[in-house]
């Protein structure tokens, strides 16, 4: 199962050498292999008495973080998804790309996508989840940013990956918690010990920060605003990525923990309240939308907030009919998806208010899209699967376990109605608005559309044949696929047989209602347009999402601006000011002003000489205005601080301070031809006070550290250790030597590495003078 | 003594932060390697001074002075030493190029 998840992976390292003979055989040919493979490998599990596999392949036991591989009923579903329709996207592409485009890093990004999702849907281990979560946020913004030179795409891309990865944050924080609670870093392992976690007191927190990652994800109210945007990318994208796949992960994670907090009330409060929001907003604002993307757009974003509703809803059917729905949402929004492109490429436009009368140019096309935006607006024919799961939804909002609050538990049906009314709606206004009659102010040059080529409609018309056969034989999915999907995400939720009709039960009542009001007022559709002038009016969530953007990015500029002046001094004061602060609170905490005059050595009149002659020498580098002098005056201070080694009994130090301090001296004599004389300080009373200030504060600062290092006593020394050690473990006598040569020896070696590295900056600065010179 | 190298390392300390916060490149060449020499003589303080003899293992001689500060001083002597030939070759390069040596006239300005 790793090589399944990483085939893609490990194939995409391929891509680019393939992609170079591009103009012979189309990228997508040796793409399109790997979903295939994938798909009928995980399709023989697919079977009445299938058992949860699980399979671990090591990757860092010490933090148990491993690939603990799980298929059980919901990961198959998952990946079936994403490996059947991945095999029709990467079909579809082939037609839908130029062989002009980047078509290397479309499909690398492709596969890397499919890799990283299959990664979620399979991974048992959190940590592992979330990383493959995070890969999948990473190739959506890359593949919405692939024409990338678009200011459009661009937006998109970026607005995309901020709530998304703002949302995976929150999800790894929630994650994090849930495994310290359990002590564990298996999700089945979590769900065994759901007592633990449902007993903590931080559990609404845990809650929340899971719940942003699967709303952000799933696109759910208010974060959905970033799915509109995201339908920058090419279409293959927006079918696989936007709507069959990625923003279902969201769903999955809830439905994945869902054993987990399901007996807790405010998950099962806030999944399906903003699930019914989200339904009931995003179907809403379809209708207001002119890209025809965008209308498939919204309307994914309100179908993820109905099954998101059910998962919230919880009960037995509910739970059915959010899976049933998962798979018949991909069938058929992922064939519309596809028409949408069609009519991209074959007229050019994808704004619907130009488009109309198709039916006649591409009428293959408009029967493919007949069946997709039936089925999506729930009409009840037995041949479309969106009504099964349609109706079951209506169902599951009429039989609500009581615990609830009473109020949402009445209104509950009234918005399931709301939000179909306009799903239907919206269907009806995507495919008539297309294929319906012609408008007044529609394109001209009609007669040159023509019926998409053959392979470009494959894959909707496998899709939409899937629409059908699902339709028209539900039960040949439900106990063989749908079943043990259900059941794993909760034990009781079968459903013996799907059945198309119930007599005239309330289900079916809610239906007829839908279908009357939605067609009412899909038919007076411009008569009553104007209400969204009033609702939403201008108010949007892009407004307060561009206008943090905005003040983010402001607000960083100034505070950059104001530290990074360019200045040293400015740069000096912020990092001395810094130290002066932990400094003087460390010391403060721990005792260190205490100064002892116990056990100093005694003080000679030769050291007194050096001493003095070096600080007048360091001062004097501060008042020497000339070059040569200022030099010179700096080597006293070396070769006095050569003395003062040679005082303190360290002979090594002296002889190396002898041998540094002389080619220093050199080199800077060396240089100080090419510098500008030293000139007068002109600098202004208040400049001088405040260098004063620093330099003397800092002095200060240093002398008290090193008193207060040898007024206090915390351990003992370790240098006991080496005088002891040197001669039996290293062998030699000097002392310092065996420390930096035995002891030290790796700390030795990287400090060659720096000399070496030194060496070679000042090599090359010198050399790329030449160069230049030479031209 | 130890609080005379003390103050003096402390002394050394200020007069290179004084240089640094010149605007002559040469000034704070020089004061990169002031600081140096006072890391120096901070380090060494902190193991007390004249505490034995040189840490050279010779018989019949029990009391050594620390040999840890010496080790670390050693090491940091050379990088120093790299360090400021670096500043220096990196500042004769920037006279050469932009024919200024003042800091203030390199920062460059707000629309580059």
């Amino acid at each position: 199962m790793l090589f399944a998840v990483l085939a893609p992976l490990i194939i995409a390292f391929f891509i680019p050498f393939l992609a170079k003979s591009k103009e012979k055989l189309h990228t997508g040919l040796f793409t399109l292999f790997v979903p295939l493979l994938i798909f009928i490998y995980f399709v023989r599990f697919v079977q009445i008495d299938f058992e949860p596999v699980k399979q671990v392949y090591k990757w860092i036991p010490s933090l148990h973080i491993n690939f603990d591989f799980y298929l059980d009923g919901l990961s198959l579903l998952f990946v079936l998804l994403i490996s059947g329709i991945g095999t029709l996207i990467v079909l579809y592409s082939i037609y839908y790309l130029e062989r002009s485009e980047k078509l290397g890093h479309f499909y690398v990004y492709l596969l890397m996508f499919m890799t990283a999702m299959l990664g979620v849907v399979l991974s048992d281990n959190v940590f592992v989840l979330y990383t493959f979560w995070e890969l999948t946020s990473i190739s959506s913004f890359l593949l919405i940013g692939y024409w990338h030179m678009k200011e459009r795409s661009r937006y998109g891309a970026l607005k995309s990956m901020l709530i998304t990865i703002f949302g995976g944050l929150s999800m790894l924080g929630g994650l994090i918690m849930l495994s310290v609670i359990t002590e564990t870093t298996s999700i089945q392992l979590m769900i065994e010990r759901a007592d633990l976690v449902i007993e903590n007191k931080y559990v609404p927190l845990i809650l929340i920060l899971i719940l942003l990652g699967a709303f952000t994800k799933s696109a759910q109210f208010p974060f959905h605003i970033w799915l509109p945007d995201a339908m920058e990318a090419p279409t293959p994208v927006s079918a696989y990525l936007h709507s069959a796949t990625m923003v279902k992960a969201g769903l999955y994670l809830v439905a994945r923990f869902f054993p987990l907090f399901h007996t807790y009330d405010l998950f099962v409060i806030l999944v399906s309240v903003f699930g019914i929001m989200t339904l009931c907003w995003a179907s809403y604002m379809a209708v207001r939308q002119t890209d025809l993307k965008a209308i498939l757009a919204y309307s994914t974003v309100s179908q993820l907030g109905l099954i998101m509703a059910m998962l919230g809803f919880g009960t037995n059917v509910a739970i059915f009919a959010a899976v049933f729905h998962i798979l018949n949402h991909a069938t058929f929004k992922g064939s519309l998806f596809m028409v949408a492109g069609i009519i991209d490429v074959q007229t050019g436009t994808r704004d619907i208010r130009k488009l109309g009368g198709l039916y006649t140019f591409l009428p293959i096309t408009g029967t493919l899209a007949l069946f997709g935006s039936f089925s999506m607006a729930g009409v009840p024919l037995p041949f479309l699967n969106g009504f099964y799961s349609k109706e079951l939804f209506f169902e599951s909002t009429l039989s609500l376990q009581t615990g609830i609050y009473d109020f949402f538990l009445a209104i509950v049906p009234y918005l399931a109605i709301f939000g179909s009314i306009f799903t239907f709606v919206y269907s009806m206004y995507f495919f008539f608005g297309l294929f319906g009659k012609k408008k007044a102010h529609a394109m001209n040059n009609k007669q040159t559309v023509k019926e998409a080529p053959l392979g470009m409609l494959i894959s909707p018309a496998i899709l939409v044949i899937g629409v059908i056969v699902i339709g028209l034989f539900p039960n040949v999915f439900n106990k063989s696929f749908l079943t043990h999907a259900a059941t794993s995400i909760q034990q009781t939720a079968a459903i013996d047989s799907i059945q198309f009709w119930h007599g005239f039960s309330t289900p079916f009542i809610m239906s007829l209602v839908v279908v009357i009001i939605g067609a009412l007022l899909a038919y007076t559709r411009t008569t009553w347009e104007k209400v969204y002038d009033y609702v939403p009016g201008t108010l949007s969530f892009n407004r307060l999402y561009d206008y943090s953007i905005h003040a983010l990015d402001s607000y960083s500029r100034k505070t950059t601006k104001f530290y990074m002046t360019g200045s040293v001094r400015t740069y000096m004061s912020i990092i001395l000011g810094v130290l002066f602060i932990v400094s003087f609170i460390f010391m403060y905490e721990t005792d260190g002003f205490t100064i002892s005059f116990s056990d100093l050595s005694d003080i000679t009149v030769l050291e007194i000489v050096v001493v003095i002659a070096i600080i007048v020498a360091a001062i004097g580098t501060i008042f020497s205005n000339h070059n040569v002098a200022a030099i010179l005056i700096l080597g006293i201070t070396g070769y006095g601080v050569a003395i003062l080694f040679v005082l303190y009994r360290a002979p090594d130090l002296a002889l190396t301070q002898l041998v540094i301090e002389t080619i220093t001296v050199t080199l800077f004599l060396l240089c100080f031809y090419h510098f500008p004389r030293l000139q007068k300080r002109n600098e202004t009373k208040r400049n001088i006070a405040t260098n004063l200030f620093i330099s003397v504060g800092f002095g200060l600062l240093m002398t008290m550290i090193a008193i207060s290092a040898l007024s206090s006593t915390w351990f003992d020394k370790i240098s006991d250790y080496f005088i002891e050690t040197s001669l039996p473990i290293g062998g030699g006598k000097n002392i310092v030597n065996v420390i930096l040569v035995d002891m030290r020896g790796i700390d030795t070696l990287f400090e060659i590495a720096v000399l070496g590295l030194a060496g070679l900056a000042v090599f090359s600065l010198i050399k790329l003078r030449h160069d230049k010179e030479a031209k | 003594m130890e609080f005379i190298i003390s103050i003096l390392a402390g002394i050394l300390f200020a007069a290179g932060i004084y240089n640094i916060l010149q605007k002559q490149l040469l000034r704070i060449a020089i004061g990169t390697g002031l600081i140096s020499h006072a890391a120096h003589l901070f380090i060494l303080t902190m193991g007390k001074l004249k505490r034995g003899q040189p840490p050279i293992i010779q018989e019949g001689i029990t009391q050594y002075t620390d040999p840890l500060p010496h080790a670390l001083i050693l090491t940091s002597i050379v990088i120093s030493f790299g360090v400021t030939s670096v500043v220096l070759v990196l500042a004769y390069r920037t006279v050469n190029e932009n024919a200024t040596d003042n800091m203030e006239q390199l920062r460059g300005s707000e629309h580059e």
